[in-house]
């Protein structure tokens, strides 16, 4: 029992020595715009497809069900606050960062534990190329970096064009112009500085994870398998509990 | 210093090292002379690829010491480390070729790390590195679509692109048909003498490996047991390596592993 707690203290440790490290590494990364280029392609870019899709049927759904509820009390004006609200402070940066744990972060984790498993990184090293500059830290720059990005998008296909706006006025009928008056009224600087917080937070938490699983994961086939489901399970758990953290904070 | 060793790149005494709780080396010396190819002979899992890290600074001796060219390895700062380990090139088992790069790009990977060259120099030098182990023709293609003798000569370019003064080779001859081992064995000859390189060959292909070095060790069980020329390793008295040579099954190192005895252990009832 003490030996289990012991470990799981230690990989505590570890993993902020190693995040530290990776912080220590970024500035080289950031000099070099080609490299973060490609990172900032497949972990953002790629992931857009998937993000633009949730988006869009999350809003959809939320503009079925709000608009129920909210017919109940003769409101179904306020559809487009109450879309705009729930995803601007929860949907967009909540489910943006756990698609990216399964799209990225199970990549980013397959990626470096298969570089490490075919000795690439050790190469790296005999090489005197530091793979937390060369390899690890681009990586986690360009998922710090890009989630934010994917979570506005996200937001503003749940909100609008295909999602929300596009049942809630084109189907059920309700007036465009109270749809975005109702927004513009009710949606403040905080809400947005809010939902910013929480998406920089998990993109830091989730690019953390991954890279950290990947770079430790044990060097054979089922290490790498291990290091991919742990980044999704462990990123889920870490963005819904950073969430309600964060969301108590801001009520 | 005694003069026979003076001369010595990379110098190793008393090492002491082990994984948890397995011994891999209970004090070694070792000494691999400028110059020459230096063969590191023994059975699997005697920890040779283990001697190879610990001379690249990966990893840290229990005690001892290793030094590389007069400077103790596993003293040396990150930075200092790194400075010296661009003056050695490391030949991985499977080539460790950086697999989203081409044949070209990894090969010019470390000039473009390390130098300021501008891209047309760094062409000329790839090509001439290329050229060298015979893949010129193959720059264009990706890690993927080489057979294991092929990328193992890639991975040698790129361990030489940068004119190191020691290239270690992990096993280069494991699971190589006979006309790739004959290739890697004259490059790995023909280059230390060219380019004035000092090379370590770890391996278990008995033969190979001896007809192409100038000096050899064989280790095992943590411990040298012997060491030479060619010549003399094989006529050395002693059992464990005779057996090594000879890739007899049975001997000083016995063929079973350590257990129980047979009997008891078939009669012994689950409790």
């Amino acid at each position: 029992m003490i030996s289990i707690l012991g470990n799981y203290l230690q990989g505590i440790g570890r993993s902020f020595f190693f995040l530290l490290q990776v912080i220590a590494a970024s500035p080289s990364a950031l000099l070099r715009p080609r490299l973060m280029a490609q990172q900032l392609y497949s972990v953002g870019v790629l992931s857009l497809v998937i993000v633009v899709l949730s988006g869009s049927f999350i809003g959809m759904v939320l503009a079925l069900q709000f608009y129920r509820t909210l017919q109940v009390f003769g409101a179904g004006d306020s559809l487009g606050v109450a879309i705009a609200l729930s995803v601007v402070r929860e949907f967009g940066p909540v489910v943006t960062a756990l698609l990216f744990a399964g799209r990225a972060g199970s990549a980013l984790a397959a990626e470096i534990g298969l570089m490490k498993a075919t000795d690439q990184l050790s190469g790296m090293e005999m090489m005197a190329v530091d793979p937390l500059k060369r390899v690890i830290a681009p990586r986690f720059l360009a998922g710090v970096i890009s989630m934010p990005l994917l979570s506005f998008i996200f937001t503003v296909m749940a909100i609008g064009v295909a999602g929300g706006h596009a049942i809630g006025v084109s189907l059920l009928g309700v007036d465009a112009g109270s749809y975005w008056a109702g927004i513009r009224e009710v949606l403040h600087g905080d809400d947005i500085r809010d939902a910013l917080i929480k998406t920089l937070t998990f993109g830091v938490a989730c690019s953390w994870i991954a890279v950290y699983q990947g770079y430790h994961a044990a060097p054979t086939s089922a290490g790498v398998a291990r290091a991919t489901t742990n980044t999704v399970v462990i990123s889920s758990l870490a963005i819904l509990a950073l969430d309600f953290i964060l969301t108590a904070f801001m009520f | 210093m005694s003069p026979p060793h003076s001369d010595a790149l990379v110098r190793v005494r008393d090492l002491k090292f082990a994984h948890g709780t397995r011994v891999i080396y209970d004090g070694v010396d070792l000494d691999i002379p400028r110059g020459k190819v230096t063969a590191i002979m023994g059975p699997s899992g005697t920890g040779k690829t283990t001697l190879l890290r610990l001379i690249g600074g990966q990893w840290q001796p229990g005690a001892g010491t290793i030094s590389f060219d007069g400077v103790t390895v596993h003293s040396q700062s990150r930075t200092q480390l790194f400075e010296m380990r661009k003056r050695m090139g490391m030949l991985f088992q499977n080539g460790a070729l950086l697999t989203d790069l081409t044949v070209f790009d990894n090969v010019a990977f470390p000039l473009r790390e390390h130098t300021e060259l501008p891209e047309s120099m760094i062409r000329d030098l790839v090509l001439m590195k290329l050229q060298a182990v015979g893949l010129r023709g193959a720059r264009d293609l990706y890690p993927e679509e080489l057979s294991g003798g092929m990328s193992r000569r890639v991975a040698l370019a790129r361990a030489i692109a940068l004119d190191p003064a020691l290239v270690m080779y992990d096993e280069p001859f494991t699971g190589q048909d006979p006309i790739s081992m004959g290739v890697l064995m004259r490059l790995i000859r023909t280059l230390n003498d060219a380019l004035g390189l000092t090379s370590i060959v770890v391996s278990h292909d008995v033969e190979e490996v001896l007809s192409i070095c100038d000096h050899a060790y064989v280790i095992a069980g943590g411990k040298v047991l012997g060491s030479g020329t060619a010549a003399d390793v094989r006529a050395s008295q002693s059992e464990r390596v005779q057996q090594f040579l000879k890739g007899e099954p049975d001997g000083p190192v016995p063929f079973h592993y350590k257990a129980a005895p047979y009997a008891e252990d078939l009669m012994r009832v689950k409790s």
